[in-house]
Formats: structure tokens, sequence, C-alpha cells
């Protein structure tokens, strides 16, 4: 089914074979035409064939405190007295779909995560070994390892729909039109537009979350209070986290470095030494 | 759905869902259509998005419509009809009222006869009985002329115009009053109201958006008409983006009211015939009204033509012009018998039913004070059930249940049939949405196992019943030997013939009928329900039509489905256009006057009257307009006048000594009980979640993970008050009973400050029960909410009554 072209893969050093350009996609989110309805959720289970969640009502509107495996898009709600009266934010939480992928930095099994030429992250089962590595490389806390089976799971921008030109189930089962899917570009437009009427409207701080510590993120969200991303459960400033970025740039460089002086030692220990003799 | 009949001519929506598009100003109260209507809910963001439309909510809570509005204001559940009012008279007193359209278009003009009057110190109209607990509406009446015709007064000045007597009427609603009556602040409650009435200016459209918020009250019709007021104040019925929008529960609620499931109606809207009808002449005599002014279309002046066709598709070839089209064999209505929701548990609860079918309802879980309507259905000899799964009142006898009346499985006799029932997607057949549009849909799946559609339990029943008859004969066979089941298959009758039927057909060329108004009085034409007349015509069936062409612009998609009446998208239409024919607002036009006829949406309106000719724009009504004055159409007064809920935590600021609606009925049985603010001080609501649907969801595992089990909504202040913690248990106690369930604290409800003391408000959803998924434990709503109901429309008092809150520990 997956017909799109790889851009990244985890683990490999070889450049993906892709050859053709393609526009990035991007999901839409507009927090502020957001009524929080979770057909979202539910659409996305549906479609990805996951059974429901064992619950219990915790004093929230929220169905689970996070993502699980099998719940790979959670509508957060948060409830607090700012900018002068009562407020109600609801946010759509799921893979954001990093252009700069934490999780795939981290991966150490070749392939369990790619990177598609319209900048799609996606996590192929087959070949994840459990390791959580991506849940640390994760600054958003998405993805989430199911015990039983030991595989890593997460939001897969529907994939196998967008490959044949449909929009993610999330998108198609949004009411309110507060959900929109299309090309980065068009999405940025798109949030400009709905922040600048924000801004007309009195919200002075709207704005558009797409944050470049990430190399920006396929998912573009409208925020009425865009100077504190915390509000709706978004880190301000989120980057790679360090340990991945050493794991991955100076550290594995000085890894193969160590590896190498460690062969050529070897070498060097044989051919001035020879084999070593067993003892009698 | 009687306050809309009463004031504008016809029950239902004004307007439809696409055409909030158009609105500058939504009013959301009443309702909360964000959780409950959250797919129409689309065109209220378009009109956010697309012109900076501004959306009110005035709520109890902080509801999911509140998260997405520009102004919110906190009321106390029961007090809405004094925020209104006080709207009304902030229009009246802040010359924000459209006064040419209010001239045109109202009952304003109309003289109110003399001896009419209101006792403000009493809070009475004239004529009230205190021994019969009734009034004598005599006086309720407009001052006729010699040929019968009301006397007007077109300035307005009158003192007994109905547009001073208003004026005076709602002088008393202060925002001060509102304030104290409400429990919000005045400065918010003028706020909204500057937001609310910056419509009445004709460039300017505001619609008002209320569901089961308004209705579910002992005074819903009058609150309701009181939110119409406001809006023909304000110029806002019959445009584009105005309305007075009723949003109807279920996906075909609107097509139910149209077609006759209440007891009072026959489908179509013809009343219930009466037992001292006893000829078609008397019934139509009594069911035909006259026109109250010389411009009155009176379109109900047809009802003869309806009925005789009803009667037909009803008894066809037994029904002829000698024998009163079979009149005499129509079931009449014994005068004095109501046989609504509240009254039907009552009888069978007293014992004078026997038996009793419960289709796609749960009487036990969504009627009010569930151990009220155990109690009656435990007294019935056989109980058929027709569901898709089984229920609490299929299951009512079980032991945890019945229980909650103090008897044992033994103690019941009643014999309980449970009909597996295909549910929507497993039928077709048509929904009639709130906006009036009558679709078709298609089967997706066939039921499952043994489950048949509806109309094939209904079918066979009917068939054994009329077997049954045929060989043992009993009274009054008549009805059931000569009705007319002309349907090709009889035990399973395809839903086109009988949306076939529905229209109707000319008995002398066969042909399907193309309009309501080729209707004949004289027996040559068949048609179930007039109303329908157009969705199944010689061009086919009108309401599979899925055109998206929209020529106006505006939303009104007429090639969509089919919409009552006859096709017309808003309802009330003339009203868009001034005294000249020209659009009010040319950026919106609905109709205008092209010099020969009326063009663009349907006219609601005779389509070549010329407006020089000034006919009335509510053609339904006698007047011909609309009524600000209610002249003896409602049980408690021609004006909305506040009263409080049957329960209240105060009395009523206005006249303490009237505080709650008069005409109410008070229910005799032990169940019927009502509490004081002395035991019960906390006002309480119940209302559903955009998660789940009524007591069916709870069987799916989905839904169930998005809204797991019962919950109770507590203010921060209360919560401290009582050392409760969100997730904590609480029990709810009411003088019917308690039921307990999780804590959610929250800064959505706030205490409020009525009539000088605080008071606390909390409220909890109804999706739960007895059977389902998860943990169900007995979570009824209704098992504390009070069998009280509205005088005229019959709707219990399920928001706005008193309870206790406790931890349980």
């Amino acid at each position: 089914m997956k017909t799109l072209e790889l851009k990244r893969v985890s683990a490999t050093a070889a450049p993906a074979p892709g050859v053709r350009e393609q526009a990035t996609v991007s999901k839409y989110i507009d927090t502020t035409s957001c009524i929080g309805c979770k057909a979202c959720e539910v659409a996305c289970q549906e479609w990805n064939d996951l059974p429901a969640e064992t619950t219990v009502q915790l004093g929230t509107y929220q169905t689970l405190p996070e993502l699980t495996p099998n719940l790979w898009n959670l509508i957060r709600f948060n409830e607090l007295d700012h900018d002068g009266a009562l407020r109600w934010l609801m946010r759509k939480d799921q893979c954001m779909h990093c252009g700069d992928p934490g999780c795939l930095k981290a991966c150490p099994a070749p392939g369990a995560i790619v990177q598609y030429m319209n900048g799609i992250v996606d996590f192929n089962q087959e070949a994840c070994i459990g390791c959580g590595y991506c849940m640390t490389g994760c600054p958003f806390n998405i993805p989430k390892l199911n015990q039983k089976t030991q595989r890593v799971y997460k939001c897969t921008l529907c994939s196998d729909r967008v490959s044949v030109g449909l929009e993610p189930a999330c998108i198609k089962a949004c009411p309110t039109g507060c959900l929109q899917f299309g090309t980065k570009t068009q999405m940025l437009d798109l949030a400009g537009k709905r922040v600048a009427q924000l801004k007309g409207q009195g919200f002075e701080h709207a704005a558009v979350y797409d944050p470049p510590g990430v190399g920006g993120t396929g998912v573009v969200t409208v925020l009425a209070y865009g100077d504190q991303p915390e509000l709706y459960a978004l880190p301000k400033d989120p980057t790679i986290p360090l340990a991945v970025r050493i794991w991955k740039t100076p550290l594995k460089w000085l890894g193969s470095l160590a590896m190498t002086f460690g062969v050529v030692g070897t070498v060097l220990h044989y051919l001035r030494y020879g084999a070593k003799k067993a003892e009698e | 759905m009687a306050s809309l009949a009463a004031t504008f001519g016809r029950g239902a929506m004004t307007n439809g869902w696409t055409d909030i598009r158009n609105a500058d100003v939504i009013l959301a109260m009443g309702g909360n259509p964000a959780e409950n209507h959250p797919v129409g809910f689309r065109f209220v963001m378009e009109a956010r998005r697309e012109h900076g439309a501004q959306l009110v909510s005035v709520d109890p809570r902080f509801n999911r419509t509140s998260a997405v509005a520009d102004h919110f204001t906190q009321i106390r559940a029961g007090s809405d009809t004094a925020f209104l009012a006080g709207l009304i008279h902030y229009a009246l007193s802040h010359d924000r009222y459209q006064a040419e359209y209010v001239r045109l278009f109202t009952n304003a003009t109309f003289l109110v006869k003399e001896g009419y009057g209101f006792n403000e110190g009493e809070g009475l109209f004239t004529g009230w009985d205190a021994r019969k607990k009734a009034y004598d509406k005599s006086t309720w009446n407009y001052e006729l002329d010699a040929q019968g015709f009301a006397k007007v007064d077109p300035a307005m000045e009158h003192p007994r115009s109905v547009f001073q007597l208003m004026k005076k009427f709602y002088s008393r609603y202060t925002p001060e009053m509102v304030a104290r009556i409400c429990g919000c602040k005045a400065e918010d409650f003028v706020k909204a109201a500057g937001i609310i009435t910056s419509s009445y200016t004709p460039d300017r459209a505001g619609t008002i958006l209320y569901a089961l918020g308004w209705t579910h009250h002992s005074f819903s019709v009058q609150l309701i008409h009181a939110a119409a007021m406001l809006q023909l104040l304000l110029g806002n019925i019959g445009i584009a983006g105005g309305g007075l929008n009723a949003l109807r529960g279920h996906a075909n609620i609107q097509g139910g009211t149209d077609c006759g499931v209440g007891y009072h109606n026959l489908p179509g809207y013809i009343p219930i015939p009466k037992a001292d009808h006893q000829t078609l002449r008397q019934f139509l005599d009594a069911v035909t009204p006259k026109a109250l002014r010389p411009n009155s279309m009176n379109f109900w002046s047809n009802t003869p033509k309806f009925v005789v066709s009803q009667l037909k598709a009803y008894y066809g070839a037994a029904a002829v012009s000698g024998n009163e089209f079979a009149y005499r064999d129509h079931p009449r209505l014994p005068a004095g018998e109501n046989w609504s929701w509240a009254y039907i548990f009552d009888h069978m609860h007293e014992g004078r039913m026997e038996g009793f079918f419960s289709f796609g309802m749960n009487p036990v879980s969504n009627g009010p004070n569930s151990r009220k309507v155990l109690g009656a259905l435990a007294r019935l000899k056989w109980l058929v059930v027709a569901e898709n799964f089984e229920q609490e009142t299929a299951a009512f006898w079980r032991a945890d249940i019945i229980e909650l009346i103090g008897k044992k499985p033994a103690d019941i006799a009643t014999e309980v049939f449970l009909l597996p029932a295909a549910n929507f997607a497993e039928k077709d057949g048509t929904f009639t949405n709130s906006a009036r549009w009558i679709q078709w849909k298609w089967k997706a799946v066939d039921p499952p196992g043994e489950a048949k559609p509806d109309e094939e339990i209904i079918a066979r029943v009917f068939l054994k019943v009329r077997e049954l008859y045929e060989k043992e004969g009993g009274k009054a066979p008549e009805p059931v030997k000569h009705l007319n089941w002309w349907y090709s298959n009889p035990a399973r009758p395809s839903l086109e013939e009988v949306a076939r039927e529905i229209n109707g057909w000319s008995l002398k060329s066969g042909q399907q009928l193309a309009k309501f108004a080729d209707l004949e009085a004289d027996g040559s034409t068949l048609s179930g329900n007039w109303l329908y007349t157009g969705m199944y015509t010689e061009a086919g069936n009108l309401t599979q039509r899925r055109s998206t062409a929209d020529p106006g612009g505006l939303g009104a998609f007429p090639q969509w489905a089919y919409n009552w009446p006859a096709n017309r998208r808003i309802m009330y239409n003339r009203c868009s256009a001034d005294g000249q024919g020209k659009p009010w607002d040319a950026a919106r036009p609905v109709i205008r006057w092209n010099g020969e006829k009326w063009t663009g949406d349907v006219p609601d309106y005779k389509a070549d009257s010329p407006p020089e000719a000034a006919l009335g724009p509510f053609i339904m009504l006698p007047e011909g307009v609309a009524r600000f004055f209610v002249p003896g159409q409602f049980a408690e007064g021609p004006f909305t006048e506040h009263y409080e809920p049957a329960e209240s935590p105060v009395e009523n600021a206005l006249h303490p000594r009237q505080s709650a609606n008069p005409a109410v009925h008070r229910f005799g049985t032990e169940w019927d009980k009502l509490g004081g603010a002395g035991e019960f001080p906390i006002v309480c609501t119940t209302y559903r979640l955009t998660e789940h649907f009524h007591y069916w969801t709870k069987n799916n595992p989905y839904n169930m993970q998005l809204q797991p089990e019962f919950f109770v909504e507590i203010s921060e202040e209360l919560a401290k008050e009582k050392g409760i913690a969100g997730g904590d248990r609480v029990r709810i106690t009411s003088a019917r009973g308690s039921i307990e369930g999780k804590a959610m604290v929250t800064k959505r409800i706030r205490p409020m400050q009525v009539g000088g003391r605080t008071v606390h408000q909390i409220g909890f959803p109804i999706h739960w029960g007895f059977l389902g998924r998860g943990k169900q434990l007995g979570s009824l709503a209704n098992l504390v909410t009070p069998t009280v109901v509205d005088p005229n429309s019959f709707a219990p008092e399920y928001k706005g009554f008193l309870v206790k809150l406790e931890k349980v520990s």
C-alpha cells in the first residue's frame, strides 16, 4: 500500500532512493475553532483498527492523560482564567511529523522509522526492536510502547490514505473545519490568515506553532495565546534532546573513531606480535 | 414547537442549518450546539471565520459552545425567561428595534380589548380562577370591528395597542432585575444585550440557536415565545442569517412531529378530533380558523382539503362523501384527556392501561422520575419493546432495577416482549432534520439476526390484529377493518410506497400531486400529510435529490432533498423585504418583488400578490402577522412572564406570592414529590454529551472509552465547602431519590448571587444506567428529576430543580 517515496531511514547511512521532489504535506489545527468533540480520536482508532481503551473518569473531559499505543490522537483540555476571562482550551495532540524527527534520529533499528519525501514520519513495527529510544528522542512525548507486542506506535498521518490521495481520517471526521489537510505551504497560508483575523479580534499573541528547533512540523497549529504554547501542553521551543543529538552527531563520530582505532590497533597488534598461540 | 406555531404559524426551525453561516450575531442559549449539534455547528464556525460573526453563549455552565464564544454569561438554570425579558426591555428602551418591520409584520399595531390586564403585585393576568386553578382567557383578545376583524393603530401609540402594552409589561425587567433573578452581573447582561441587539439594523442579521435547555422547563413555551418576541423586535425573522432556530435532538424528531407522533395532532398538524366533534362538519368548523384581518391569507382555511385527503389516505375506498369520508369511524379524543408523555405514565400508574408499545424509546431512563415510570410499568399486563439493545425498560423487572421501588422480580406480573429492531443504518426511509429537509437515506447493512425494521414489526402486528377482528369481531372494528393497507407487500410495506402515499395522488388521474395547493375537499385527492405534498411527485422521489447548486450564494441549496413547506428554505421570507418588496439587506436578499411576482427562494407568500396589497406575511396565522400578544393559545398568559421553576432556591423576585407558573398541573401519585430549598439548597440541571447518544451508545466501546462513567460537575467553591476533590465519589439527592457518581471539580460553574445570597449550581449528563458496557452502577440521571411539565407542550422540567450534594466516604 505504501507507495510514498522515502527521504530518510533510521540507522541507515545510505541516502534514501527517492528521486522525485514532493511537496511536504501538513495537517492544520485551528485550536480556536476546536470544540473538543473527539470525533478525530475515534476516527483515528477506527481507520487504524485500534481497540478502544478502558478508561475511568478522572475529573476531566479528556479521554486519557496521555496518548497510548491504541490512542494516537488525543484532545487535551485545559481550563484556566487567562487574559481576563475563563478559557477552556482544547488542542488535538498527535505526532507532529517533525521536519527533523528526533525519533528517527534516535532509532537504532534499520528501517524502523522512515521519513517520506512528503514529510510524513512513519514507524515500521516489523523492523522495530522495542528499545524505546524514539520515545527519548521525541520532544513531544508521542511514541508509545505496547507492552504486549514490545513495539512502538504513533500517528502515521494516515500514510496509507495520503498515498492514494485521501486526507487523514481525523481530518475527514472533523465537523467544524478546525482540521484541514494540504501542502505545508497551503496550510501555513491558511494559518497566517486565521492568525491575522484573531489579532484583529483582540488576540494580540495569536500565532502559528511551527517550531524551527525540530525543523518545523507537519502539523501547523493556530494558537490564540501563541506566546504561551505550554497552555496547550506544547513545549515552547522544542529541540531534539541533547543526548540524542550527541549520540547521533559528535558521539556517533567519536564512537566510529574509537571503533576505527580499535580495528586499526588490532591489526597493528597482529602485525607486530602475530597471532596469539594457544599454550599447551 | 407549540410556541413557534402560536407565534409564527408553524412549529419548526424558521431557517436552516446552512443558513446560520449568514448570521452576524449568534446567540446560543437554552442549548449547547457545539456539544449536541457538532456537525451543524460548522456553520457557526464558518460565520465566525468568514465574516467575523459574534457568538454569545448564555448558559448555567461554561460549556463547549462557550469555549469558542466571544462572550459568555452564566445564569441560573431556570432563569432564562428573565434574561430574555430583559433583552426585550433593553431593545425597547434603547430604541434598538426595527420599528418599520415591527409595524408591518407583527400584531404590535393591534388593539387589545378592554378588560385585559396584568396584576404586577400578584403576578397574574386577568381571568384567574383560584378555585379551578385555571384562566378564563376571554379577556386575552383583540378589540374587533363590526366585521370581526381586529382593530389596529398603525402608529402603535394607542395605550391598548400591543406595542404599548408590551413596552409597559417588560419595563420591569431592568438589567438589575435580570441580574438579581439570573444570578449574573448586570454589566455582563448589558454587554450581552449590546451584542445581541446590534442586529436590529436592516443590514445586520442575528440568529438564536436553542434546544432542550429551553424546552425542558415548566414554562418552556412562554420562554421560547419571549425569544420569538425579541427576534421580531430586531427584525430577524424571515431574513437570511436570522430566525429562531430550534435544534432538534434526533435525526428525525422533526419528522415525527410533522407526522403526528404527538397525541394531540394528526399528521400535518391537524388537531386530533375531540369526542364532541361528532360530524366531519362539526370537526372542520372547530379547527378551521377565520381571518382576523382583511389582508390575511389565513392558509389554514384550507383545512377541509387536508383533512378529507388524509381520510382518503387512511380509509381508501371506504371513505366516500356519503359517509363523511369515514370520519365517524375515525378515533376521537375524549374531552379533557391528555395523553402526552408524563400523563401516559400517570394514567398507567393509575391502572388505566393494559399494554404498552415502546419503539426506539427507553422510558425508564428518559422519562422524568424513573421510579414513577417503574411503578407504572409494573401495573401493565404486557409490554412490547422494539429496540437494538436490551435496555432498562425491557429489563425493568430485573432485581437491581425493580428494587428501586422496593419490589422483587417475583412481584412483577407484566409480560415483556423484546423485539429486536433494525437500527437507522439497517433500513432505508427518510429523516426530516431540524431545517425541515426531508432526506432519503439508503440502507447501509442488513439488520443482524432476526432484527426487523419498524415498519415490518408494525405491519405484522396490524395484520394479526385485523385478522382477529375479522375472526372474532369486537368493539369498533371499522377503523381497523377499513384501514387502507394497499402496499405491495402488506407484511413489509415498502417505504417508497409509503412516501408516495404521504405525498398523495389524484384519484382522478392517478398521478402524484405536485403541491398541496392541488388538494381537494371532495374526495378526489388522497394525501397522508399535506405538509409533505411535493416531496414525491411525478418527477420522482425528491427527497433523494443531492444537488449542491446554490444559485443565490446564501447556502439555500434548493435542489438538495425536499424542504417543507413547498421547498421553502427560509420560512416567513416575505419579511426579508420592506413595504415596497425591496430586500432590507441588499447583500443578503431572500426574495424580492420584480414588478410581477416574488423571486428568489420559494416565497412563503402568495407569489403574485404585490407589496401594495399588503397581504400579511405570516400566512398560517389568522392575523396574517406574527404575535407578540398571544390571544389565548397559551395556558398562562398572552405575554411571557418570568416564573420560577417548580423547585426553586428563591421566591420570584417580581411577585413572591405567585412564584411558579400558576397553570402547571400537579400529579398526585406517591412518587410525585417536590422538595424545598431548606433541605435541597442546590440548583441542578441535566444535559447530554457529544461523546454519547442518549442511553444507546453506552453499548459501544468507543463511546464508553470517551466518557466512561457518570459524573457531576461541581464548582471549585462548592467542592471546597464539601471537601470534595476531582474524581471523588459523591451523592446527589432530590425529593425523588439519589444517585452517585464521580465529581468533576471545575471553574466552568461558579456560585451565583441570587436574591442577595449565594446559590450553588451543579449539573450532570444523562447517559448511563444499568445495562451497557463499563461501569453503569445504576447511575440513572432521571432518578432525581421531577414529574413537572409545561402546561402547553407538556415537556418535563429536567433543567432547574433542587438537590443536595454530599461526599460518599
